[in-house]
């Protein structure tokens, strides 16, 4: 991936995420995720990864966000006031952003670079992906689908109880 | 390098101008057909000089004029960013979709063969799912950037229907994908040229006519218009989700309507009526089943091919608007059932039944 190309979506992606949380209204906190996720996703494209880039924002950016904004709506949740009255909370943040800080750090100082592996054929496509998924990884993958599928059936189960 | 790009962007100015071309077309059609249907003869003042087909000028550039000419209004109390960025967001997904839609199959110039598709994606047909899903993101935000309770209801209402319609189409194309075993529009066009028995153009159709059916349905669903126009339900809700549009605006708003109309036909004819498939005529020109051939050179296929689709494209279009001046608006209880009850079962039954089938009597990959 060229570096500036990378640096620039770097920079924007940031931001955006950056927004989703600092941002007043949930409505543009909701885009603004919407925006990260894209973003994400052209991260997938440069590193060739184009099912997944797909697969993001068919997911993520298409259906499960509409879905945030759609109760964000139904809701009419207006712009909150921040009130950062609970200290003990700032005080846990800023222990977890110190420990992130940590291990990034040392992760970056003890990283060696190594020479750039090559690219196999057909990387990232559809077949290559699917063949790992249905062949090596079918275990986690049948057993994501069975979680997905309690999910499912709780979510029918709550509906049902309130009906 | 540069003679790539520059091919690149011949093909991307190509594929906007034939979609926008169509969409214009889209719109004569919206006043003539619903005249025909209707027993009048529609828009019969608008002839320039005594000739009536100067009219269209009315239509191609009389209106988009008036559009940009008209004053913007943003109401009271209104989001401005995202009353600003919803048309955008409206129009924007629908138009690069067409980048994976193949136009032609290839034209061979200067000894090269260019391939007549705007982007060569392996994931083209995600690619389209992943487009028609962010196109959601206009009208919700439409909706609820006007403040105002009827674009609010539509954009709303416009958020679940897309969202359960969506499901029932991606889960229909499962079965093309399964016939064809590729995700890429432009070897699913060409393993349409194809013969059945000796003379049966082997289109999508007739593999898949559930799947067809479910698109279709999804389709129209997905462009929001009669008889699933209850995001914009205009003896309901005065105009849903782009009610507080005016000007320039409600043009993008109405634009991306059309291009979603020529998009569904655009899918359609590429997935089930052979793309840019001219019955019998292959890379060198026409071979017919009784034995006779015509050879034509490359720029002559490529032009047939690309007239083809063009037409295709057109009469799609025209049939979707048909439809839209045919049938009365759904209720949303009726849409919702429809969606989740009838088309979403059916797609799956229709991935079951083809899988089996496929693994039974198994085409030669190809």
């Amino acid at each position: 991936m060229n570096a500036l190309l990378f640096l620039v979506l770097a920079v924007l992606t940031v931001t955006a995420a950056l927004t989703v949380v600092v941002h007043p209204n949930p409505v543009h906190s909701g885009c603004a995720l919407v925006a990260t996720l894209f973003l994400l996703s052209v991260f997938f494209v440069g590193l060739d990864a184009q099912l997944v880039a797909a697969l993001q924002v068919i997911v993520y950016a298409g259906a499960i966000v509409v879905l945030f904004l759609f109760v964000i709506m139904l809701l009419n949740l207006q712009a909150d006031v921040r009130t950062l009255e609970a200290r003990p909370l700032i005080v846990v943040a800023a222990a977890g952003a110190l420990a992130l800080a940590v291990l990034v750090l040392t992760l970056v100082r003890r990283a060696t670079i190594g020479p750039a592996a090559s690219i196999p054929a057909g990387f990232g496509e559809t077949e290559a992906l699917a063949a790992r998924l249905f062949t090596t990884y079918l275990l986690p993958f049948e057993l994501t689908s069975l979680l997905l599928l309690v999910a499912i059936v709780g979510a029918i189960a709550l509906a049902q109880r309130k009906g | 390098v540069a003679f790539e790009i520059a091919i690149t962007a011949a093909k991307a100015v190509f594929t906007i101008l034939l979609v926008l071309q169509v969409m214009a077309l889209g719109v004569f059609f919206e006043r003539k057909v619903s005249a025909l249907i209707q027993d009048r003869i529609g828009a019969n003042r608008a002839s320039i000089f005594g000739v009536a087909a100067l009219g269209l000028i009315n239509t191609l550039v009389a209106d988009p004029l008036k559009f940009l000419m008209k004053e913007d209004v943003v109401p009271a109390g209104s989001d401005r960013l995202l009353h600003f960025l919803a048309p955008c967001l409206a129009v924007t997904p629908v138009l690069v979709t067409f980048a994976v839609v193949p136009f032609g199959d290839v034209l061979e110039v200067g000894g090269r063969e260019i391939n007549l598709q705007a982007a060569d994606l392996n994931v083209g047909l995600l690619y389209v799912l992943a487009m028609a899903s962010l196109g959601v993101y206009g009208v919700v935000l439409g909706g609820w950037a006007s403040n105002s309770r009827w674009s609010l209801l539509g954009g709303i209402r416009g958020s679940a229907q897309m969202i359960s319609y969506e499901i029932a189409m991606g889960l229909g194309l499962i079965g093309v994908v399964l016939t064809y075993n590729t995700l890429d529009l432009q070897a699913i066009a060409r393993q349409q040229g194809e013969l059945l028995w000796g003379w049966l153009p082997a289109w999508g159709v007739l593999y898949q006519p559930v799947a067809f059916l479910i698109f279709l349905v999804g389709g129209i669903a997905e462009s929001k218009r009669i008889p699933f126009d209850l995001p914009e339900s205009e003896s309901e809700l005065v105009a849903g989700y782009f009610t507080e549009y005016s000007g320039p605006k409600h043009l993008m708003f109405m634009m991306s309507d059309f291009v979603e109309v020529v998009l569904v036909a655009a899918l359609i004819t590429t997935l089930f009526f052979g793309g840019w498939q001219v019955p019998y005529l292959l890379r060198d020109g026409f071979h017919l089943p009784g034995g006779a051939t015509l050879l034509l050179p490359s720029w002559g296929v490529a032009l047939l091919q690309v007239t083809a689709f063009a037409l295709k494209l057109v009469f799609f279009t025209f049939f979707q608007i048909m439809v839209r001046w045919t049938l009365p608006r759904f209720r949303y209880d009726q849409l919702m059932r429809l969606g989740w009850q009838g088309l979403l079962p059916l797609s799956l039954a229709n991935v079951a039944v083809s899988a089996v089938l496929l693994t039974l009597f198994a085409r030669p990959a190809g």
